[in-house]
């Protein structure tokens, strides 16, 4: 009698997730997603759909914008954004840099995703947000892997994950004073593969730069990374055309692309399934160093 | 490509005193599972290299805190992943050192098992004690004891059942059932994934072997129906102009449209319409499934009221008999108010009276004390300004259990079970 109780364990994920952005909209007066057109962000504005249905989503999705974008994220995000009925509030990085309270980076390594951080926190304050949902989860990356469900950020957006809040069964303390606030992470507890999988079950759609296609790209260090005019081309190299996609979505100057032919999501999960990197290693800015994640944590990164 | 697995999902804590091996055992078990990834083990490989240790130092896999690496110990909970085709496993990684208890306990509180490190060499410590009797208040039903270290003691027969005889006599005191003992080496690997080949008198079941077999599903509780409405679904377009809809996720039993209800606090009767998750209609409802309920009349529900059958009710009370986990910095003050935070409710509460601390060694019961400091174990009385919906927590891990939260620092300061 019980078998007919088991839940599969992306049903059990989904539950709490759904849970978690229920219980946001409950507790907080102006929460908010973060959406940055990846994957992750895509799932979480998915489940919060089904969280509210058939409400629309009681709260707005928010776009860093780095200027660095690649058309088809925004292309897609516009979409979504009609599809849904939402409201979108973009923060832009060009718009940080133009009142001078950022300097841009310059050089061969030079990306904005550092320069986010302000915008972030900018537009945090501005709109007064007491909430921010993220698509991150702990299975990214091992300072994010102490992450809670309901993290608390000080008056300047500090994470201080020495000092987090006990968080107990799902009873989610989100008490804070004024100008201070939360990072929500509802998909903490799945990983890259329950994401993939999640995603060919609920047949969600995704931005076409994840399967792939053909692009012009470059090597450097070992990485592929997509041409555009915001990419400052090193001596000796030469644009070639790749197949290629991406495994995770970020500022276009430092998100890697791997070569691939998976062109469905059935190929890339049996991809992901095998890949034996990280997503993340990807990433030239998590290179930085072993502890780089953690300190642009503390500082308010996403 | 298996989409999901066949036991589903698995969540367990690793709990034991300093260095008896928790961080090391969790990495040899995703190291073994084939979980880890290249760069992931590149990393550790080269910060091993650079703490002049030979060989990948497997705790390092786990403490992801600067701090952490420097010092060389876990302060908080670190979650990881890894699946078999039988199950997928959360674990939650907690801290031994007696000043992050409350770390533990967070770890614990959403685990269905824990393991129990003990190191052979030195055999049960306080801590040991400490975290067997956290897990068994939390209502963990599965405990697995690892007697860790067996290289160190010879992998030596006598020592193991010495141990397991002086763990048995301590948790025979405890409310847990389920025991299972397992002699493994979380450095050299033996009987964690693979079986041993230094200890033939051993006839159980690998580590890993047994986590992917033990049976959870029948912890659930599918007999009481307890629905805590978490948020009202109110569309107020003109398609869905009359719709109102009882988000929440089900605590326990199970519902199914044209089920007779009783919503509580307020004692009014209604009948399910539908139970929808997204556009889907389902046929039944359990935990711990998210949902949303329509019902056929228009009465007035919000969140924090609940939705039960007639003839299974929770006790509605205003005054609670409850044991708590103290985790605030300062000892708990009964002039203090405090927020009390249950289910999907909060309301104002004092803690009218200490009966006594819980000696954690002896389990006995100190009358004497009352004083209630940091990780200090009490069993209390606390009064709320309003009537809570709740269940013995031994009935009942969701409607059982609630925080209490400082509403000058908004921290939270106590994990609480009632009854
Ligand atoms: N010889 C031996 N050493 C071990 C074993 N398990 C852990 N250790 C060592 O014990 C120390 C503490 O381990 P760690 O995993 O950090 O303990 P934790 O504090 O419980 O997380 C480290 O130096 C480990 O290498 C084992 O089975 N045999
Ligand atoms: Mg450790």
């Amino acid at each position: 009698m019980t078998e007919l109780y088991n839940l599969d364990h992306l049903t059990e994920l989904e539950a709490e997730s759904i849970f978690v952005i229920r219980e946001v909209a409950a507790q907080f007066d102006r929460p908010a997603i973060l959406f940055s057109g990846g994957k992750d962000s895509i799932v979480v504005t998915h489940i919060a759909k089904k969280a509210f249905a058939p409400a629309r989503i009681p709260m707005p999705l928010v776009h860093i914008d780095t200027g660095h974008n690649f058309l088809e994220t925004i292309a897609f995000r516009d979409n979504l954004i009609q599809d849904m009925g939402v409201n979108l509030i973009v923060g832009s990085v060009q718009d940080t840099i133009n009142q001078g309270k950022v300097q841009e980076e310059t050089g061969n390594n030079a990306s904005r995703n550092k320069l986010q951080t302000t915008t972030l926190i900018d537009t945090i304050e501005e709109n007064r947000f007491d909430a921010c949902v993220g698509g991150a989860r702990r299975d990214e990356e091992k300072s994010r892997a102490k992450e809670r469900f309901f993290s608390h950020r000080d008056d300047f957006s500090q994470w201080d994950p020495k000092n987090q809040r006990p968080e107990l069964w799902n009873l989610f303390n989100g008490m804070h004073a004024p100008g201070e606030h939360f990072r929500v992470f509802p998909l903490n507890n799945w990983t890259e593969l329950d994401v993939w999988n999640y995603i060919l079950k609920e047949k969600i759609e995704l931005p076409s730069l994840y399967f792939s296609h053909e692009r012009e790209c470059i090597r450097r260090e070992g990485q592929i990374l997509a041409m555009s005019e915001f990419l400052n081309l090193r001596e000796g190299e030469k644009p070639e055309m790749i197949r290629i996609r991406f495994r995770t979505l970020g500022d276009l100057t430092i998100t890697g692309a791997f070569e691939s032919e998976a062109d469905t999501l059935e190929k890339i999960i049996e991809e992901v399934a095998a890949t034996r990197i990280t997503e993340r290693g990807g990433r030239m800015d998590d290179k930085r160093s072993s502890s780089a994640m953690e300190d642009r944590k503390k500082d308010g990164y996403f | 490509m298996s989409e999901t697995t066949t036991n589903g999902l698995l969540r367990f804590t690793t709990a034991g005193s300093v260095d008896d091996g928790k961080s090391t055992l969790i990495g040899r078990l995703l190291y073994d599972s084939k979980s880890i990834f290249e760069d992931q083990l590149e990393a550790i490989k080269e910060a091993s290299t650079q703490k002049g240790i030979n060989g990948p130092d497997l705790s390092l896999l786990t403490d992801g805190l600067r701090a952490e690496r420097e010092q060389g110990i876990t302060i908080d909970v670190a979650y990881r992943y890894f699946a078999t085709p039988r199950r997928k496993f959360i674990i939650a990684d907690t801290p031994g050192h007696i000043q992050y208890t409350r770390n533990m306990v967070t770890g614990a509180s959403t685990a269905d098992l824990a393991i129990i490190l003990i190191d052979a060499r030195h055999g049960l410590l306080e801590q040991t004690n400490r975290h067997s009797f956290i897990a068994s208040l939390l209502g963990l039903r599965h405990l697995v004891v690892c007697v860790n270290k067996m290289d160190l003691v010879d992998f030596d027969e006598a020592r193991y059942r010495e141990i397991v005889q002086e763990y048995k006599s301590f948790s025979s005191r405890l409310d847990i059932t389920d025991i299972t003992f397992i002699p493994i080496s979380a450095l050299l690997g033996d009987n964690v994934v693979d079986k041993s080949k230094n200890m033939s008198w051993y006839g159980g079941s690998t580590l890993l072997h047994h986590l992917e077999n033990v049976h959870v599903g029948s912890d659930r509780n599918l007999q009481d129906c307890r629905f805590p409405i978490q948020y009202v679904v109110r569309p107020q377009t003109d398609e869905h102009r009359d719709f109102r809809g009882y988000a929440g996720r089900i605590a326990s039993g199970v519902f199914k449209p044209g089920d007779k209800i009783l919503a509580l606090p307020s004692g009014k009767e209604s009948t399910i319409k539908e139970i929808t998750l997204g556009d889907e209609k389902l046929e039944k409802a359990f935990p711990p499934l998210s949902v949303t309920m329509t019902i056929e009349d228009d009465i007035d529900i919000s969140r924090g009221d609940m939705l039960v059958r007639m003839n299974n009710q929770p006790d509605v009370v205003t005054l609670l008999d409850a044991k708590i986990c103290w985790l605030g910095e300062k000892p708990l003050n009964t002039s203090s108010r405090f927020i009390l935070r249950h289910l999907t409710n909060e309301v104002p509460a004092k803690v009218t009276e200490i009966l006594y601390c819980i000696d954690i060694n002896t389990l006995h019961r100190n009358e004497e004390n009352t004083m209630v400091s940091t990780n200090d174990i009490a069993r209390i009385k606390i009064k709320t300004a309003s009537p809570v919906l709740t269940d013995s927590y031994r009935k009942n891990r969701t409607t059982g259990a609630f925080i209490l939260v400082d509403p000058s620092t908004h921290l939270t300061v106590a994990a609480g079970v009632v009854g």
